[in-house]
C-alpha cells in the first residue's frame, strides 16, 4: 500500500517487506501452536514458553495479552487500531505500562492469533513482551523531542529490536533480559535498573558512543547496574550485546528463579571478572558479522528524521492570557508540558491518572481521543511513558489551550504529572497471579486524597511508586516514597520507604522506614510523611531532597505517632 | 530416543559409535565422538576439534539454553564441521532456533518431530541475526537490495 493511502508520513521506524514478512510468519507459527494447544497436543508447560513470547500470560481470571510498543512510539493509526483490538477482543479498555507496552486483561486463548493478526495490520506485534527473553527495548518518552537530547535513542533501540527478535541463541535464557536506552543527560529511561541499560554521550574528542551499564535490576534483588563499558563506538553495540548476553546464557544461574538474572551473576563473579568475560567474547566476534554498516544505521536513523515543523511563536498572547484566567491551565502548563527542541513547541503529557482513577488505564473511545489530538495537534505521533502516561511530543505553543480543552474532555488533562498523584503502581492483586496485595485500590485512595491540585503543586515533585509484591513491577525501589504490598498471615499490610531514585548520578534504592502498615492507614501514613516535608522544607528543595538532608529519622517518628 | 535428521521426517538409523562422556573421552581423545554436558566449556576442545565426528549437546530441559552458546561456539568460533546433535529437552518448536545454531541432528521424543524439521527451514522465510546456518540477516539483504539499487 503507498503510503499516501495510510496517512500521514511517519517520522519513526517503518516496517519494510522484510519486516511485515516475519511478523504474519510468527502470527501464522502462532496460530498452529494454539490450535496444538487446544487440541491436548502441547501440553500448558511446553505451551507456556510459546505463548510467553508471543506476550500472553495466564493471569488470575484470565489470559492476559502483553502488546509491545517499541520505544513507547506510536502512531495514530497504530493507537486507533489498539482501540478497536481492546473493543473486539476484550472489554474496551488496556492498560499501559511501566515498559510502554499495553496490556489486555480479558483475552480469550482462541482469540489470541487474531489479535495479533489485526495487530500486524499496523505493524505491531507482541513477541517477546513475556518470557525468558530479550523483552521490548525501552527508551526516553520524549526521545526526538527532547531539547536536552545527544541523539535519539530510539535508532538503536530499532537496531535492537531487529536483533534480538527470535534470536536463536538468546530465546531460552536464565531470565528475562530488559534493555533501555537514553540519548540525554538527563535520564528519563531508568538506564541503571535495567539488565543493560545503554547510555549515549559524547566524549571529549566529540565522539558519541554508549556507556554500558550491565546488571541492574528492581524485583527482590534491588542492585543498581555497573558500568562494563565507560565508552562503546556506536557501530560496534550489537557485537557488544551479543558477548553479554553469551556471557549470561552460559554462566548466568538457573539452579534458583530467584537468582537467575544477570545482576546476580555480576554481583556473584565480580564487576571485573564480569567485564573480564564479555570483553574476551566481544574481542573474538567484534570484527565479524554483527558490525554495524554504516549505511545500515544511516539507513535507520532517517527514518527517525524529525518532522519538518513549521515555525512557530514561542510567545502566544491567548496562551498567555488563559494563564491568568484559568488556574488549572497554568497548573497545567508548568507540570504536563515540557520544553521541545524547537522554541515554538512543547511536549504535552497527558496524565491517565485522573483522581481516583486505576494508573494507567485508558479506555477504547479515550484511545480514539487521544489519536485524534494527535493528528490534529502533534503530528499523528503518541508516546507511551514508563511513568504509564500518554505523551503528544510535537505540540505548537498556540495550540496548546485547544490541546488542554480536548484532554479534559477525555479526562486526561489533570495537571499532576510529577506530583504525588501521578502514581506509578502494578496490576496488583486485581490481575495478577504473583501479587501479595492490591495496588491499585491503594493508588486510587492516595489520588483521592491528595487530589486537590493546588496543595499538590505546593507539595511539588513527588514520585509514589506502588508494587504490589517483591517482584517490584511498580518499581517502588526507586520512588521518593515507594510503597510494597506484602501478605502477613492472609492480611495485606503495606512496607513503606523513602528516597528512592532513578535520576542519572542520583539513582537510590529506598530504605524502609519500619512495620509494615494497613490497607486502611495507608493514606495516613503518606498524609504525615507530606506534612513532615511540608514543615521541613528549605528554599526550593523538593520531597527528595530535605529526604536527603534531614535523613528518615524524622519521617519516621511523625508517621508512626500519625498511625 | 528417536534420531532425526533433515531431508527424512521418519527416525533414522544411528550407526556411529556411541559418543563418550568428556571425562571418558579425555582419558581416550582420540575417540570421535564425544557427548557433553551443557556446562563443559567447547573452548577446551580446540586443538582436537578437526578429529572429532560426532558431538552431542544436552538439554537438561527445552527451557535451559546454554547448549545455543555451546552449538554457535563449536560451529562458529572453533570451525567443527562433524555432526552436531541435539538431545534431551528436544521439541519441535525449537526446530527453528537449532538449526540456526548449527545442529544437524536431533534425538526428540515428540510425536511429529520429523514434520516440524522438515518445516523449520521455511518457517520464517526472514531472519534478522548472522548464525551458524548460511542465511543472510535481512540487514545484509537491505544492503544489497540498496546496492543493486544504486547500480
Amino acid at each position: 500500500m503507498p503510503d499516501t493511502l495510510l496517512g500521514r508520513p511517519q517520522h519513526f521506524y517503518r516496517y519494510d517487506d522484510y519486516d511485515r514478512t516475519l511478523v504474519a510468519e510468527r502470527v501464522e507459527q502462532f496460530r498452529d501452536q494454539v490450535r496444538r494447544r487446544l487440541s491436548g497436543e502441547l501440553t500448558e508447560e511446553q505451551f507456556k514458553p510459546l505463548r510467553l513470547t508471543n506476550g500472553l500470560y495466564l493471569q488470575l481470571h484470565a489470559y492476559m495479552l502483553r502488546i509491545a510498543i517499541p520505544y513507547g512510539t506510536l502512531s495514530s493509526r497504530q493507537l486507533r487500531k489498539l482501540a478497536d483490538i481492546a473493543r473486539k477482543y476484550d472489554r474496551g479498555y488496556g492498560h499501559f505500562t511501566t515498559r510502554q507496552n499495553l496490556q489486555l486483561n480479558w483475552i480469550k486463548l482462541e482469540d489470541a492469533p487474531d489479535a495479533l493478526a489485526a495487530l500486524a495490520e499496523v505493524d505491531m506485534h507482541a513477541m517477546q513482551t513475556s518470557g525468558n527473553v530479550i523483552r521490548n527495548v525501552t527508551a526516553d518518552h520524549f526521545a526526538g523531542a527532547a531539547a536536552d537530547e545527544i541523539e535519539d535513542p530510539r535508532i538503536w533501540c530499532e537496531i535492537v529490536r531487529q536483533w534480538s527478535t527470535l534470536h536463536p541463541e538468546f530465546s531460552f535464557l536464565p531470565r528475562k533480559f530488559k534493555i533501555a536506552i537514553t540519548g540525554s543527560p538527563n535520564d528519563r529511561a531508568a538506564v541503571r535498573v535495567h539488565d543493560i541499560g545503554l547510555r549515549l554521550w559524547r566524549n571529549e574528542k566529540g565522539a558519541v558512543g554508549f556507556e554500558v551499564i550491565v546488571g541492574g535490576g528492581l524485583g527482590r534483588t534491588p542492585l543498581i547496574g555497573k558500568t562494563l563499558r565507560e565508552f562503546l563506538p556506536k557501530d560496534e553495540l550489537l557485537a557488544y550485546l551479543e558477548a553479554t548476553l553469551r556471557v549470561y546464557n552460559r554462566y548466568g544461574r538457573r539452579d534458583n528463579l530467584y537468582k537467575a538474572r544477570i545482576k546476580i551473576l555480576v554481583h556473584e563473579v565480580g564487576t571485573e571478572k564480569m567485564r573480564e568475560e564479555v570483553e574476551a567474547e566481544y574481542a573474538a566476534i567484534k570484527d565479524g558479522a554483527l558490525k554495524l554498516a554504516p549505511e545500515t544505521i544511516e539507513a535507520i536513523a532517517r527514518q527517525f528524521a524529525p518532522p519538518a515543523l513549521p515555525h512557530r511563536s514561542a510567545v502566544v498572547p491567548e496562551v498567555e492570557g488563559l494563564k491568568l484566567e484559568d488556574r488549572n491551565f497554568a497548573l497545567w502548563l508548568k507540570s504536563n508540558v515540557a520544553p521541545h527542541r524547537m522554541a515554538g513547541y512543547r511536549i504535552v503529557t497527558a496524565s491517565l491518572k485522573p483522581a481516583g482513577a486505576p494508573p494507567g488505564d485508558a479506555s477504547s473511545v479515550q484511545m480514539e481521543g487521544v489519536a485524534d489530538i494527535a493528528d490534529a495537534y502533534s503530528q499523528g505521533e503518541i508516546r507511551v511513558s514508563h511513568e504509564q502516561n500518554l505523551v503528544l511530543p510535537h505540540v505548537a505553543v498556540e495550540d496548546l489551550p485547544a490541546v488542554y480543552r480536548a484532554l479534559e474532555r477525555l479526562g486526561f488533562a489533570e495537571a499532576n504529572v510529577g506530583k504525588i498523584t501521578d502514581i506509578i503502581a502494578c496490576p496488583g492483586l486485581d490481575y495478577c497471579a504473583l501479587a501479595n496485595a492490591r495496588s491499585i485500590p491503594v493508588a486510587q485512595s492516595i489520588s483521592n486524597h491528595f487530589a486537590g491540585l493546588a496543595r499538590q503543586h505546593d507539595i511539588g515533585d513527588l514520585k509514589i511508586k506502588i508494587s504490589g509484591c517483591i517482584n517490584a513491577c511498580g518499581h517502588h525501589h526507586v520512588g521518593h516514597i515507594g510503597i510494597l504490598g506484602v501478605d502477613k498471615n492472609g492480611v495485606e499490610l503495606y512496607q513503606i520507604s523513602l528516597g528512592g531514585d532513578v535520576d542519572f548520578g542520583k539513582t537510590a534504592l529506598g530504605t524502609i522506614l519500619g512495620p509494615a502498615v494497613e490497607a486502611d492507614k495507608v493514606v495516613e501514613a503518606v498524609d504525615a510523611l507530606v506534612t513532615t516535608y511540608l514543615e521541613a522544607r528549605g528554599e526550593g528543595e523538593r520531597f527528595v531532597d530535605t529526604y536527603r538532608r534531614i535523613g528518615a529519622e524524622p519521617f519516621k517518628v511523625r508517621m508512626y505517632a500519625a498511625l | 530416543m528417536p534420531l532425526y535428521r533433515e531431508g527424512s521426517t521418519a527416525p533414522v538409523i544411528d550407526d556411529g559409535p556411541a559418543p563418550l562422556p568428556l571425562a571418558e573421552w579425555l582419558k581416550n581423545p582420540f575417540a570421535t565422538a564425544l557427548a557433553l554436558s551443557n556446562t563443559d566449556r567447547v573452548e577446551d576442545l580446540a586443538s582436537h576439534i578437526g578429529r572429532l565426528k560426532l558431538i552431542v549437546l544436552h538439554f537438561p530441559k527445552f527451557s535451559d539454553g546454554r547448549a545455543y552458546s555451546q552449538a554457535r561456539l563449536l560451529r562458529g568460533r572453533l570451525g567443527y564441521q562433524g555432526e552436531l546433535r541435539a538431545t534431551g529437552g528436544v521439541l519441535q518448536d525449537q526446530a527453528p532456533f537449532l538449526l540456526r545454531c548449527g545442529f544437524d541432528s536431533f534425538e526428540s521424543d515428540q510425536k511429529g518431530f520429523g514434520e516440524a524439521l522438515a518445516r523449520a527451514r521455511t518457517l520464517f522465510s526472514v531472519v534478522y541475526q548472522p548464525a551458524e546456518d548460511d542465511r543472510s540477516a535481512v540487514s545484509q539483504l537491505r544492503l544489497k537490495r540498496r546496492n543493486v539499487a544504486a547500480a
